[in-house]
């Protein structure tokens, strides 16, 4: 692990003229967009882009407050993406539809809520107390879409969604984050234990039967989302997930082997067995038969026009307003990618897929910066979950691989998935202050912590002044960091 | 664990490689071949209430975008639709484009090659996008009053050619259809009016291609001239052979018989030239012919008449290509001789087919295109007469012309006759089952020694009776409006 020697820079006014430029773009489109809708410039549309550039600059300031040496490049790719989004939705809106306030109300409420788990949560490291808190909110949050009377039935094919009052939430979304707390709790504390111990076999080292206890679970709780969810996109996220983490933990290339056994294994069980998935595998291999694209449910008929609607786009795009995205099935949802190839084409949706891959890209920065396992692991979790959403998701899209019902990060219409998403920059942003801060030397505030009821099992608490690696109370030693 | 994160985020950059080049495929490597999908409607869309160009018979529309409504500029207008139904197709919002709407699209929409000056002129002087007008070979008078001949609630088709330069003068079919119905842009209407029209037996929306061009039909004994023709080729016979006519055929181990047919004149002789056999349609002797030249000479005859191939890019429409059958057993050789069986025609094959013996042998590529135009009239195209193949050589073809100007005056197809004008002809008589209904055709051209026009008639499952009265007759009817005018 390299930290330069120099002084940390905040960089926060980096960040601001950043913001200004993501700002301009996103508000930039929206205006086109009511420009070409004959709503010229209304009320309405400043009051809107008010709203976003305040949210906006809110949550500058109160990085400048809590996380002042944050990664000062996240938050203006983040809202640029978000405000592109809504620019798209509010276009897709036929008339009379509300999506587009709908997204921006969901988009200031989780904008409010990553902000304040920046400014309560203050460390990430507090997060690793409720490891297994985690576990059981994961399982709770699973669980819920399954439930009579919470439960907002089957929609679309898959059961994912509760009804909170007259709206509906996709708890899924959020498991997503506690998974990867729980993954990261639970493998920064008995990664040595899982490490250590293992047989041989050819160059791979494989783990002991009784250390795959936590692979199993995460096995289960997939094949569970997607048998009794329906959620094929899911299920591989939150594997994915896993795999990353634990291959990380243990730097054992033998965990991804196993773990992609199984998701074959389980992939191939499940087509075979599952009529939903057998239909997303028909569909994306046979698209372009007849049958297959007059099917529904279960037809190719909207990767195909969404096809259709990229192809159209070629290049350089229709432009913003001028082309037919709404030909599209859940234009602004599952396939808001095909809106933006048709509109912006290949040169702008590069751009966009760009913005994802620096974003992830800062997030696996941070993990790389950051001291203590449990930031590492969470902070790498996390980023490449949106890495892999954006990969399933648009390599869905454009029929690389079946097309699941994931949703576009910040893109996507739907409050969950911002909501979530939105936390997930939360952390990141914290994480990312503590990699790219000044070496913390004070101990993690012991009050509750698990480490300070046994003041014997806390031997790096209250020493100043060591090796930044060696200063956290959970940090693992260096010869077990280089494996 | 650092390197374990930088591995990862290699994979992370992998998936996204693979992202990249998934969205270059699909929006430009591969954006052509989904734009040309049939099922992508974008295109149509895109110019669905431009100012499309008008397809012209004569100087006058026969299919014109009208101004339309607030939200779509433009409404496609069909002036005599079910006369052209056939030919100018319908251009839909949602149920596609077919027909010359669909193959002349590039320069109607004014999307084609020889249009980018005037896109980017429009482009800068903000002008309406305008397509280029289409006119057609077509002659109004002939396309009606061909139209005409063919009773309503019969099914039947008709081709009018010339064939020193392969362009069609009149092309209908009955039953047709009405294609403003479907072009309205009213989608309730439009939805209503196809699954209407869908039930019209022979109308056959839903299929690619039907009428003169599409429908595959037993071509009974117009076939004739095939093995006619065949049989000259080889070498084994001469205008002076004399075939064998007997009243029947039987094959070795089956019950079947070829008879000749009954009602006519064939029962007279026990042996006949082709100049009988032909005027009186004799089918065992064109059997014996078969027989002896064998499956693959009558088979090659059939493809230099067109069977089975390309009919050329000025024809524009669709077209279904024309079969003869293979590996044939005696009796279904002898049968497919005179046109039975499994021996598929269009009315517009049997046209080419006669055109080809009218002109000397060469079959001139069929044209229904005369000029296409740029709104501001600088012609853009204008097909020239160009030879599809050489179907036989011209000594075959006049000596065949001979025994079918003998047809019209002395054999069975004497009601085509036109007086003072040399008329050939053959005509065809393919039974459809043993409900006594037949295909019945004619196929002549006149005048005999300078063809003009070539006309090709065909009546689907009518009676002897009728069948003779609405082919030769009709045939007559419009020799004389053509050569008469």
């Amino acid at each position: 692990m390299t930290i330069a020697e120099t002084m940390p820079k905040p960089r926060r006014n980096v960040e601001l003229l950043l913001l200004m430029l993501a700002l301009s773009v996103s508000i930039g489109a929206n205006a086109l967009i009511s420009v070409d809708e004959k709503t010229a410039l209304d009320t309405d549309f400043w009051f809107q882009s008010s709203l976003l550039a305040v949210a906006a600059l809110v949550f500058h300031v109160v990085l400048r407050f809590r996380a002042k040496y944050a990664d000062p490049v996240i938050l203006p790719i983040v809202v640029a993406l978000n405000g592109l989004g809504l620019a798209m939705i509010h276009r897709l809106d036929a008339p009379g539809e509300d999506t587009g306030n709908n997204q921006l109300r969901w988009t200031l409420i989780a904008m409010a809520v990553a902000i304040a788990v920046i400014w309560f949560l203050k460390d990430h490291r507090v997060l690793r107390r409720f490891t297994y808190i985690s576990l059981a909110v994961s399982a709770l949050l699973l669980i819920l879409p399954l439930v009579p009377g919470i439960s907002a039935g089957e929609i679309l094919g898959a059961r994912v969604w509760i009804k909170l009052g007259p709206m509906t939430f996709q708890p899924g979304e959020v498991a997503k984050i506690t998974l990867a707390i729980f993954f990261a709790g639970y493998l920064s504390s008995n990664r040595d234990l899982i490490m250590l111990a293992g047989r041989k076999i050819g160059p791979l080292q494989f783990p002991r039967f009784k250390d795959m206890g936590p692979m199993i679970t995460a096995w289960l709780v997939s094949i569970g989302v997607l048998i009794f969810q329906r959620d094929l996109g899911s299920s591989v996220l939150f594997f994915g997930l896993f795999i990353v983490m634990i291959y990380v933990a243990t730097s054992r290339i033998s965990w991804v082997v196993i773990g992609l056994a199984l998701i074959l294994g389980g992939g191939f069980v499940a087509s075979k067995v599952f009529s939903h998935v057998a239909l997303r595998i028909d569909g994306w291999l046979n698209a372009f038969t007849e049958e297959v694209f007059g099917r529904s449910p279960g037809g190719s008929g909207q990767i195909v026009e969404g096809l259709f609607g990229m192809a159209s786009g070629g290049l350089v795009g229709t432009g913003l307003g001028q082309g037919r995205p709404n030909l599209v099935p859940f234009a602004n949802s599952d396939m808001i990618i095909a809106s933006f190839g048709e509109e912006l084409g290949l040169i702008g949706l590069f751009a966009i897929v760009l913005m994802y891959l620096l974003l992830f890209t800062r997030g696996f920065r941070a993990a790389l910066g950051t001291r203590d396992a449990f930031g590492k692991l969470l902070a790498c979790g996390l980023s490449f979950a949106v890495a892999l959403q954006c990969f399933v998701v648009i390599g869905g899209v454009t029929r690389l691989i079946p097309l699941t019902g994931l949703t576009t990060p910040f893109l996507a219409a739907g409050g969950s998935s911002l909501l979530a998403n939105w936390i997930i920059v939360g952390l990141l942003l914290m994480i990312s202050h503590t990699a790219r801060g000044p070496v913390d030397t004070t101990p993690l505030q012991p009050a509750g912590a698990p480490e300070a009821k046994k003041p014997g099992r806390a031997p790096a608490a209250g020493r100043p002044g060591r090796n930044a690696t060696q200063t956290l109370p959970d940090a693992p030693t260096e010869a077990v960091k280089q494996l | 664990m650092n390197q374990a994160i930088r591995h990862s985020w290699i994979a992370a950059v992998a998936m996204f490689a693979l992202i990249f080049g998934a969205l270059s495929y699909v929006q430009v490597v591969g954006a052509d071949e989904l734009k040309a999908n049939a099922w992508n409607k974008r295109a149509i869309l895109q110019n669905y209430c431009n100012d499309r160009g008008a397809i012209l018979v004569a100087g006058a529309p026969i299919a014109e975008s009208v101004p339309g409504s607030e939200t779509c500029k433009f409404q496609r207008t069909y002036t005599q639709p079910e006369l052209y139904a056939g030919i100018t197709g319908y251009f839909s919002k949602n149920y596609g484009v077919t027909g010359l709407e669909r193959a002349m699209d590039g320069q109607l929409a004014g999307s084609s090659d020889q249009q980018f000056l005037d896109r980017i002129g429009q482009l800068f002087l903000g002008n309406q996008p305008k397509g280029a007008s289409v006119e057609l070979t077509i002659d109004p008078k002939i396309q009606k009053l061909a139209y005409d001949l063919i009773p309503d609630g019969q099914r039947g088709s008709i081709v009018v050619t010339d064939p020193k330069t392969g362009n069609i003068l009149a092309m209908v079919s009955k039953p047709s259809y009405n294609p403003n119905l479907i072009a309205t842009q009213d989608a309730t209407k439009e939805q209503a009016a196809y699954n209407e029209i869908i039930k019209i037996p022979g109308v056959n929306l839903n299929q690619s291609v039907s009428g003169p061009t599409g429908a595959l039909l037993a071509p009974g004994s117009v076939f004739k001239l095939v093995d006619t023709t065949a049989a000259l080729d080889s070498g084994k016979y001469n205008a002076d052979s004399q075939l064998p006519n007997p009243a029947e055929m039987s094959f070795p181990g089956i019950q079947y018989k070829l008879p000749n047919y009954a009602g006519g004149n064939c029962y007279t002789r026990n042996t006949a030239g082709f100049a009988f056999a032909l005027q009186q349609s004799c089918n065992t002797p064109f059997a014996r012919i078969a027989l002896d030249l064998g499956e693959n000479a009558i088979a090659e005859q059939a493809a230099k008449f067109g069977w089975g191939q390309e009919l050329g890019d000025q024809l524009k429409v669709d077209y279904q290509k024309s079969s003869f059958p293979k590996n044939l057993d005696d009796a279904g050789l002898a049968q497919s001789a005179i046109g039975q069986r499994d021996v598929r025609a269009t009315p517009l094959q049997i046209a080419l087919m006669t055109s080809a013996i009218a002109n000397g042998g060469v079959q001139m590529a069929p044209n229904l295109i005369k000029a296409v135009r740029s709104p501001d009239l600088r012609v853009l195209d204008e097909p020239k007469p160009a030879a599809l193949r050489t179907s036989t050589t011209p000594e075959i073809a006049s000596q065949i012309t001979e025994w079918m100007t003998s047809v019209v005056s002395e054999g069975i197809g004497a009601g085509a006759a036109v007086p003072g004008v040399q008329v050939a002809g053959k005509t065809g008589t393919a039974e459809l089952g043993t409900d006594g209904l037949n295909n019945s055709w004619f196929t002549g051209f006149a005048p005999a020694n300078d063809p003009r026009v070539s006309v090709t008639i065909v009546m689907q499952g009518v009676d002897i009776s009728t069948g003779a009265q609405l082919t030769s007759p009709n045939a007559k009817k419009i020799f004389e409006a053509v050569l008469n005018k």
